[in-house]
């Protein structure tokens, strides 16, 4: 047995998994409509490479990535072009941004394709090119280009790659029916990832709550040398450093990245996209989404279409609206609320929660904090969020970033187990952006005080010269003048009169 | 369709401040009770005059702060105060000195510095030292416990409280007062020859105490707080009387167990020390806290000019809290040192 290890605080909300994993995952089919952001991952949107009108087909590459953190967009079926422009898309905000729409035709017919099966003779870097033209990005949730992950500084060894099955976000169970369902493929991209990055060792780590995904998984693994690794159910044993923490008891240094201390960490959904990708050379256009919460009477686990519309999903799985409170992407703790039903699923949508009023009740106002301290023994990052609170009030950038603000995941445990109901993690992320804000600011008057001052130098030098060659002008003047006085050298008053008579003299000989 | 928009997290536990406050005063209820058994109905009346004087002065300083009243009532926090104010206080004292105590913590402690959450002091020991360093009399003026003198019925507790002036009571010293006085006596002498000692410390005194650790034990089983503060504080406060125990001649300050059960200490390691706005906040400060809490009740018992000590050392501590509290923050994920770990 693999010896585990804890990480700080953490906590167990309910965990409400049992509604959706009932049921089979299920094909969600083809909407008539297909809207696909150009960017569903961090980093560059992606730029269109097609036209309003024209047909494409399934698997098709409808915008390229841009620069070295971005990736590419497919078609995820067969269809016209209807559009390119702004639509509602998965946001906090509720912000509008470029999307392709595609309006489908049914056939779902797929373009010429064809992987590298036969992957232990390919070389690595060739393997990442490929994943990177698939379109993939991780699919847990942040949605950072997976090829750029992939890619670490020749010198870095990688002991230990590490994927991550461990759904500790309550409601969702997309990762665990994918585990329990298609664990070949879960184990076949790990062997992928294993031959690009040859670690020394390759765990996928699991909650404990998973039996079924655990048993799956181990049977599909037996022979490969995959580790399967359960442990103890707590939230968020799932975000990357805790899980990291969890197998190797190493914490990913504040501002590094884990390759720095030897470890890579991928998704499970994203090792089945990357074994789509590398056996059948299928981009990434569908995943699965698990839809659920007491406003759905049919909560269950779709495989969809990215850029299939909410709504078509939560159709399926017999919405009822009027006891909807509020619409979430994302589980209760750490999923945004959406304001409408019209946006498109994307590569990151693990989830669509639809809960009532009594499930996931509006919060009451917060009351005062009594610094019990609940906040501080929960905090997976071991930070004091009472004080980080109280900072964050009195907008004290200096005391917050001394107090390690942004090593804050915003996990929300803080905030679920405050009795004041003080929304601490809306504090943190307010104070984050503000010192962002102002660090952008003061860089910007920074660089305009630079150019001034700059500016202002040049001015100065310029006056400089051009003072130097009027000085020199005038002390040429002078001496010439003395020397006139003095009448060692030729008038040249006299002499320019002398040149005049002598030109005269020879025009009138001529 | 109105759909709500809001951040992170959308789910909650089940804790609320509300049921922090009450579960604190919950867990005072097997002290209060033994108080009564020993003290008679003195301290009963007490807390149930305190409690409706902190409500009144609680409403009265959010009505003049424009906050909603109701909704700050609710967090209990004023019961708390006063009963914890009135536990500390003389069975029996009159009705005015409950007002000054009271008002001096609710509107002085409390409400002057911004109300709960941001008082630096905390507010019942406030009230307490205001009324032991302006009526020492009626501050010292202890009844004798069951077993060595006369108990006062409701009534005659009622009457002492609100015509205090035909309450004829009798006053006698607490052990902690009888044990510093001592200059002559060996411990096993005097605890034979005193009729106010008990089995290991003041008659009455250490069953109360006892009542109150077990009331403190619920709360710690309950999560309300840590083990920290309260065990480095009887750990340090035990460590001292052990090093000045002095086998027991006539100039010992005391066993452990005797510092452990009397007095204040155990109403002060787990309902004052633990007061979380007061404190400091790592568990690494508390520790340090709640010991230097221990050592300076030992000191001030020890040698100092009042009998019993809580009260100054806690508001003491709370001074020191924050500069406790910039030396102890925790290693945050990321930021371990990894050579050393």
């Amino acid at each position: 047995m693999r010896k585990i290890y804890d990480f700080h605080g953490g906590i167990h909300p309910p965990e409400n998994k049992h509604q959706s994993v009932g049921e089979p995952i299920e094909a969600a089919g083809i909407p008539q409509q297909l809207i696909i952001p150009l960017s569903q991952h961090i980093g560059a949107p992606a730029a269109s490479v097609v036209t309003v009108g024209e047909r494409v087909l399934k698997g098709q590459q409808i915008a390229e990535a841009k620069g070295f953190v971005s990736v590419p967009q497919h078609a995820p079926t067969s269809g016209v072009i209807s559009a390119i422009e702004n639509r509602v898309i998965a946001h906090p905000s509720g912000f509008s941004a470029p999307c392709i729409v595609i309006d489908t035709d049914g056939l779902d017919q797929w373009i010429d394709h064809s992987g590298q099966p036969d992957f232990e003779s390919v070389e690595p870097s060739e393997l990442i090119k490929l994943i990177r033209s698939a379109g993939i990005a991780g699919m847990g949730g942040a949605g950072f280009p997976t090829a750029v992950k992939l890619t670490v500084k020749a010198a870095t060894k990688i002991e230990t790659l590490i994927l991550n099955g461990t759904e500790c976000e309550p409601y969702i169970t997309a990762d665990d029916v994918l585990m329990r369902e298609r664990a070949e493929q879960i184990i076949r991209g790990a062997t992928i990832l294993r031959h690009i990055l040859s670690p020394g060792e390759t765990v996928i780590g699991v909650e404990d709550n998973k039996p079924e995904a655990i048993a799956a998984l181990r049977a599909a693994a037996e022979g490969t040398g995959v580790d399967i690794v359960s442990f103890p159910t707590k939230y968020p044993s799932g975000g990357e450093k805790q899980l990291i923490e969890i197998l190797t008891d190493k914490q990913v240094p504040s501002g590094g990245l884990p390759s720095d201390i030897g470890v890579v960490c991928q998704n499970i959904g994203t090792a089945v996209a990357i074994a789509n990708a590398v056996d059948k050379g299928e981009p990434l256009i569908s995943r699965i989404t698990t839809v659920t919460g007491d406003a759905v009477d049919k909560p269950r686990n779709f495989d969809v279409l990215l850029g299939t519309p909410m709504a078509f999903l939560l159709d399926k799985a017999a919405y009822q609206a009027g006891k909807n409170n509020r619409l979430i992407m994302g589980g209760p703790m750490m999923g945004f609320s959406t304001p409408r039903v019209d946006v498109p699923i994307v590569k990151t949508t693990n989830c669509i929660l639809a809960p009532t009023e009594s499930e996931l009740p509006t919060p009451p106002p917060a009351q005062a904090c009594i610094r019990c301290g609940m906040c501080a023994d929960a905090c997976p990052a071991s930070l004091l969020p009472q004080q980080l609170f109280w900072f964050s009030q009195g907008k004290e950038h200096e005391k917050l970033e001394e107090h390690k603000l942004f090593d804050c995941i915003e996990c929300g445990a803080c905030s679920w187990v405050c009795p004041s109901h003080i929304p601490l993690v809306q504090y943190y992320r307010s104070a984050k952006a503000d010192i962002l804000k102002a660090r952008s600011d003061n860089e910007k008057s920074e660089q305009s005080r630079a150019r001034f001052e700059a500016r202002e130098e040049r001015l100065v030098q310029l006056a400089a010269e051009r003072e130097a060659k009027r000085a020199a002008r005038k002390k040429a003047a002078e001496e010439r003048a003395k020397k006139a006085a003095a009448g060692d050298g030729e008038d040249p008053i006299q002499a320019a009169i002398e040149r005049a008579k002598a030109k005269k003299a020879a025009q009138e000989s001529s | 369709m109105a759909l709500m928009r809001i951040t992170s997290p959308h789910a909650h536990g089940p804790m609320s401040t509300t049921r922090v406050m009450q579960s604190v005063l919950l867990a005072t209820v097997p002290g209060i009770l033994v108080l009564t058994h020993f003290f008679g109905y003195g301290t009963l009346v007490n807390i149930v005059w305190g409690a409706m004087l902190a409500l009144l002065f609680e409403s009265a300083a959010l009505r003049l702060r424009g906050r909603p009243v109701s909704f700050y009532l609710k967090d209990y926090s004023a019961v708390v105060t006063a009963t914890l104010l009135c536990i500390a206080l003389p069975p029996y004292a009159p009705w005015w000195l409950i007002v000054v105590g009271i008002a001096s913590a609710i509107l002085i402690a409390k409400h002057l510095y911004g109300g709960l959450g941001y008082n630096p002091f905390n507010p019942a020991m406030v009230g307490y030292v205001v009324l032991l360093i302006s009526f020492p009399v009626q501050m010292t003026a202890w009844s004798p416990p069951r077993g060595a003198g006369e108990l006062h019925g409701l009534v005659a507790a009622l009457e002492a409280c609100f015509t205090p002036g035909n309450f004829d009571g009798v006053t006698m010293a607490t052990p902690l007062d009888l044990l510093k006085q001592n200059n002559a006596l060996l411990m096993e002498d005097l605890w034979q020859q005193t009729p106010l000692f008990g089995r290991w410390a003041g008659l009455g005194w250490e069953w109360a105490n006892i009542a109150f650790l077990a009331g403190g034990l619920w709360l710690l089983y309950q999560r309300i707080f840590t083990w920290h503060a309260p065990a480095a504080m009887l750990a340090s406060l035990g460590l001292m009387a052990a090093l000045f125990y002095d086998g027991g001649s006539s100039a010992s300050g005391g066993s452990p167990l005797f510092h452990w059960l009397s007095g204040a200490t155990m109403l002060g390691a787990f309902f004052i020390v633990t007061d979380p706005v007061t404190s400091a906040v790592s568990l690494r400060g508390k520790l340090i806290y709640g010991a230097l809490i221990g050592v300076l009740v030992y000191l001030i018992r020890a040698w100092g000019n009042y009998p019993d000590a809580l009260a100054f050392a806690v508001l003491i501590m709370n001074f020191a809290a924050p500069f406790i509290d910039h030396y102890t923050q925790p290693t945050t994920y990321g930021h371990r040192d990894e050579g050393s770990k």
